[in-house]
């Protein structure tokens, strides 16, 4: 694995290569573009694409009689639980995705000596992760609504940490790079909390909103923690 | 031109001394920063000459009882082989960068098969197919550009042009005009033969690609694109494919293709600047004479003929990689108003009615390829910052 970034013969830019880059730009100036118009067709385009598009799927309706009773009985206390019960599906997929993320950090931090007990921190976020994805768990079953299906804000999430995964597992990235990718997840995921405990409290349900501020706690420790360990790795190797 | 001979005398690396690990298999990949890209070019080439030849097979399998172990046993090793190759493009490049790569393989390549292929119309259609694909990465550059804010320059490092060419609105035929004439196994070429088989087996690979990427991504133009233009490579994969004797047995298309992949394996390793991958080449070179010396003794045994009659005789020194931007520029002034009828070339004007008939209908809805690349003139850097000086 790579610790810093290096000096090298990277082949990307047009600095390595000028003659080609003149003949290249001599052909776009000789050969112009056969389509008239600009960027702004493609906007047109998605938009009514937009337009016509079906959704990404729906929030299950619950599964077992408890659930039904208890989703009714929230469908009466709240305008549309469903988006609360989506956006709880959302933060057990990323909390789940996260203690994954954390472990393959932990295995890029192993063989480092850093000095700081980076596996040791990197430990305890992994942990906290996991008892918030089963605090999120919890909530839902309470709720009445299943745990295990994928809801819709679920399924965009998993979207969205595809590129993350692919930072943290590629073994060619360095510490830093991965931190820059934890640092993305873990941002997210702090005003995620702060906006589920608000949306638990304008639902209706103020011990599941009481229950999810320890863990909002936990998560703004862990973006200080993510945010130090970065900017000393990086600041550690500039000077 | 100045030729080479003896290629096929070695007998290679013999079958059961033919091994892989799956980690070798799996191994690391080249980087997409600081390799040359003519090294990526050449993976993604072989990879589709690998892959083509575990299709040749199993065709044969299906019609061969006799011949269904020796080509199971050839097909794992060659499987294998594919995996190593394919293995090597790393997980740094967005389907879309890799599409640019796959564009550049088309171009370069089948420009410096062009240029060596005695048989003039059999060169025409490498010409008039070329200029597709250096449509489509000019398109393709566009979407990367537009979709992912990325400058396609960076795979293509300079060599390769960023311009349109045959406008890919303007590909799409009926079948009737995608066939072409073949040539006479008797009198064509080794190289002729080579060369047919090499072209079809990468545009083969970039039609399964463009399938299996396309639904991959969530853009709606971006899927259309795909859609468009992996049409377009099925036509080409037709196209190139009518381009061989369809009266070669099995058996002697099966000894073409291993002495192409020998021959194709022999220009890699030649012209590979990465240590690594080159003496992977080189390896996969022995191993591949070791596949054409079973085929060759199969061919005596079940046709009894001397393979000579298919291997002999010269070949055209090895297919160069490197940037053949001045062929390019030719040809697309000289053809890029090129169309089919039937097998024939003509002008423009000329085009039959079926391919426009069934152009219009397929655009009746929009055309993807137009609507992305609208306007689209490469900067250093991107269109953006054309726009910003």
């Amino acid at each position: 694995m790579a610790t810093a970034a290096k000096v090298g013969t990277n082949y990307t830019g047009v600095q390595m290569s000028p003659k080609d880059t003149k003949r290249l730009l001599d052909a776009v100036n000789d050969i112009h573009p056969d389509v008239p118009g600009d960027e702004r067709g493609m906007l047109v385009e998605r938009a009514e694409r937009n337009e016509e598009a079906d959704r990404i799927g729906s929030v299950p309706v619950p599964g077992s009689a408890k659930g039904m009773l208890k989703t009714s009985f929230d469908m009466m206390k709240g305008k549309s639980p469903e988006v609360f019960i989506d956006k709880l599906g959302e933060r057990l997929a990323f909390e789940r995705n996260g203690v994954r993320l954390y472990e393959a950090m932990i295995a890029k931090a192993r063989n480092l000596d850093s000095g700081n007990d980076l596996v040791g921190v990197l430990q305890h976020i992994r942990d906290e992760e996991f008892e918030h994805m089963m605090l999120v768990h919890a909530a839902m079953e309470k709720l009445g609504a299943d745990p295990t299906a994928q809801t819709p804000s679920a399924d965009v999430a998993g979207v969205m940490a595809m590129g993350i995964m692919q930072v943290l597992t590629d073994p060619r990235t360095n510490v830093a790079q991965c931190m820059n990718a934890l640092l993305t997840a873990e941002l997210a995921d702090n005003a995620a909390w702060e906006l589920l405990i608000e949306l638990a409290q304008a639902a209706g349900h103020p011990n599941i909103a009481d229950s999810f501020v320890h863990a909002k706690t936990q998560e703004d420790d862990h973006l200080v923690k993510i945010k130090t360990l970065m900017r000393r790795d990086l600041i550690m190797q500039t000077k | 031109m100045e030729t080479i001979s003896g290629i096929f005398d070695n007998k290679g690396t013999p079958l059961e001394k033919q091994k892989f690990t799956w980690k070798e298999m799996a191994g690391k990949p080249i980087s997409k920063l600081d390799d040359d890209a003519f090294t990526r070019v050449r993976i993604i080439l072989m990879n589709g000459v690998e892959t083509d030849a575990l299709r040749l097979s199993h065709g044969i399998a299906r019609f061969n009882k006799e011949l269904r172990l020796p080509l199971a046993q050839i097909r794992r090793t060659e499987q294998h082989q594919a995996t190593m190759i394919n293995w090597l493009i790393g997980a740094d490049h967005s389907p879309l960068e890799t599409t640019v790569a796959y564009e550049q393989v088309a171009i370069e390549v089948t420009a410096a098969v062009a240029q060596k292929e005695p048989d003039p119309y059999q060169a025409q259609t490498y010409r008039f197919g070329l200029l597709e694909d250096f449509d489509h990465l000019y398109r393709y550059s566009a979407m990367l550009d537009r979709l992912e804010g990325k400058d396609a320059n960076n795979i293509l490092q300079g060599y390769t042009d960023i311009v349109p060419g045959r406008k890919t609105s303007e590909h799409h035929r009926h079948p009737e005009n995608d066939i072409r004439d073949n040539y006479e196994k008797d009198s064509a070429a080794l190289i002729t033969k080579i060369h047919a088989a090499l072209i079809t087996g990468a545009e083969y690979q970039t039609h399964d690609y463009y399938m299996n990427i396309g639904p991959l991504f969530a853009d709606p133009l971006a899927r259309q694109l795909y859609a468009e233009i992996a049409s377009v490579e099925e036509q080409h994969v037709t196209q190139y494919g009518s381009l061989s004797d369809p009266s070669e047995s099995h058996i002697e298309k099966w000894l073409v293709h291993e002495a192409m992949e020998v021959y194709m394996y022999a220009s890699c390793a030649e012209q590979e600047t990465n240590p690594r991958i080159k003496a992977m080449w080189e390896r996969f070179l022995d191993y591949e004479l070791g596949h054409l010396n079973v085929a060759c003794e199969w061919f005596k045994k079940l046709e009894r003929r001397d393979p000579a009659e298919i291997l002999a005789g010269p070949l055209p020194k090895m297919v160069e990689f490197k940037s053949q931007r001045d062929f390019v520029r030719q040809v697309l002034a000289a053809e890029v108003n090129l169309r089919t009828a039937g097998p024939a070339y003509v002008d423009k004007a000329k085009e039959p009615q079926s391919s426009l008939d069934y152009r219009n209908h397929l655009a009746s809805e929009g055309l993807a390829s137009d609507i992305v690349s609208a306007g689209y003139q490469w900067a250093p850097g991107g269109e953006l910052m054309r726009k910003a000086s």
